[in-house]
């Protein structure tokens, strides 16, 4: 059971994951901690940070290790919790594969569709607001624990808008700060 | 070609951290300098794979090798992407319920989740900057990020309204 709601939320977030990476994150917290509870909001801020650390795309990257997690909180071996992930992962690329398929065959047609164009005017401007409700989610009690929490968030958000500090030295220079404020 | 294919996206997913866009720039050496598809077309195929749903370097590649290798092609290109994302997530997933409860890796962690928050808002804001957001558009933006947020309505939703929104707005316009 637990295997086929993995595999239908996955087809869910591949299916309407429109924006990238960062809008597609709203759509995953929505489905596995608020509807599912597979983990914890908390559980998924630390996915994201490990994401943002490791190569590929956040997408599968959050898929392979949702899928493995969900599994073993429910109590699985590690064996079992695998096939977790690689249902995640195949489920969230599945919609890609048929939906790439199809417009291959209409390609030229697809490349200046009005339909398409016409949809992206609505798409655009909501997936920035999807992006900023990733954001404001994880504006909570567990992830902002005392007034150090939002001293590195400053920190980190000025670093990184203001002097584009890549992603992966400010998770970096985060993980010292952490160290250091909570000695 | 098989292998070939499968490796090159291998080195694609293995060596780009940050998300899809970052990872164009190498697509682009290694497919267009090889003289698998010209430099026009992957400007297509790039805006193509972009309004797609889904995981933009994934949909690049299947495109891609669907084009050189047709469905066979496809797949294996996908996998060459996936491959190195899956095999380090796992890895880390299986080797992470046996430190999360460290008090140092708590300390770590403690540090680095208000940096998450931060390391989404300014993509945020970049994508706001880059899209050129009007008062009419902002609407929509901060009406969608309130919906979900406050009223927690399903992102799913929010995208199926603004895709029709768009359409009815975009066509009616195009008639007058």
């Amino acid at each position: 059971m637990l295997f086929l709601q993995l595999f239908w939320v996955y087809i869910k977030i591949g299916l309407f994951g429109f924006g990238g990476g960062y809008a597609m994150l709203s759509l995953i917290q929505d489905e596995v901690v608020n509807k599912y509870k597979w983990i914890s909001l908390q559980e998924f801020t630390d996915v994201v940070a490990i994401s943002q650390m490791t190569p590929g795309p956040i997408g599968i990257n959050s898929a392979t290790y949702i899928g493995y997690t969900a599994v073993h909180n429910a109590g699985y071996s590690a064996g079992i919790s695998i096939l977790g992930s690689c249902i995640a992962t195949f489920a969230v690329c599945l919609p890609s594969f048929i939906l790439v398929l199809l417009i291959s065959y209409y390609f030229n047609r697809f490349k200046r569709n009005k339909y398409v164009e016409a949809a992206f005017i609505g798409l655009r401007p909501a997936t920035v607001g999807l992006i900023a409700a990733a954001a404001l989610l994880l504006m909570n009690q567990e992830n902002f624990i005392d007034y150090k929490s939002f001293l590195i968030f400053g920190a980190a958000f000025l670093l990184t808008w203001k002097l584009k500090i890549h992603p992966i030295l400010m998770i970096f220079l985060a993980g010292i700060a952490g160290i250091i404020l909570y000695w | 070609m098989y292998r070939t294919l499968f490796f090159v996206f291998t080195r694609i997913g293995a060596f780009t951290i940050g998300g899809g866009y970052a990872m164009l720039p190498l697509i682009e050496r290694e497919v267009v300098n090889r003289g698998w598809i010209s430099k026009e077309e992957f400007i297509d195929l790039f805006a193509v794979a972009q309004s797609l749903p889904g995981i933009f370097a994934v949909n690049i590649s299947i495109f891609l090798g669907y084009k050189l290798k047709g469905i066979p092609g496809s797949i294996v290109c996908a996998l060459g992407t996936i491959l190195p994302s899956f095999v380090i997530i796992l890895a880390i997933a299986l080797f992470f319920s046996h430190i999360q409860d460290n008090v140092w890796v708590e300390k770590i962690f403690k540090g680095l989740r208000p940096a998450v928050v931060a390391l989404i808002a300014v993509p945020c804001l970049n994508a706001a900057i880059t899209i050129g957001l009007t008062w009419k558009t902002a609407l929509i933006a901060i009406a969608s990020a309130l919906l979900i947020w406050l009223v927690g309505v399903s992102p799913v939703y929010i995208i199926i309204i603004a895709a029709a929104g768009g359409l009815v707005y975009g066509l009616n316009k195009k008639k007058d």
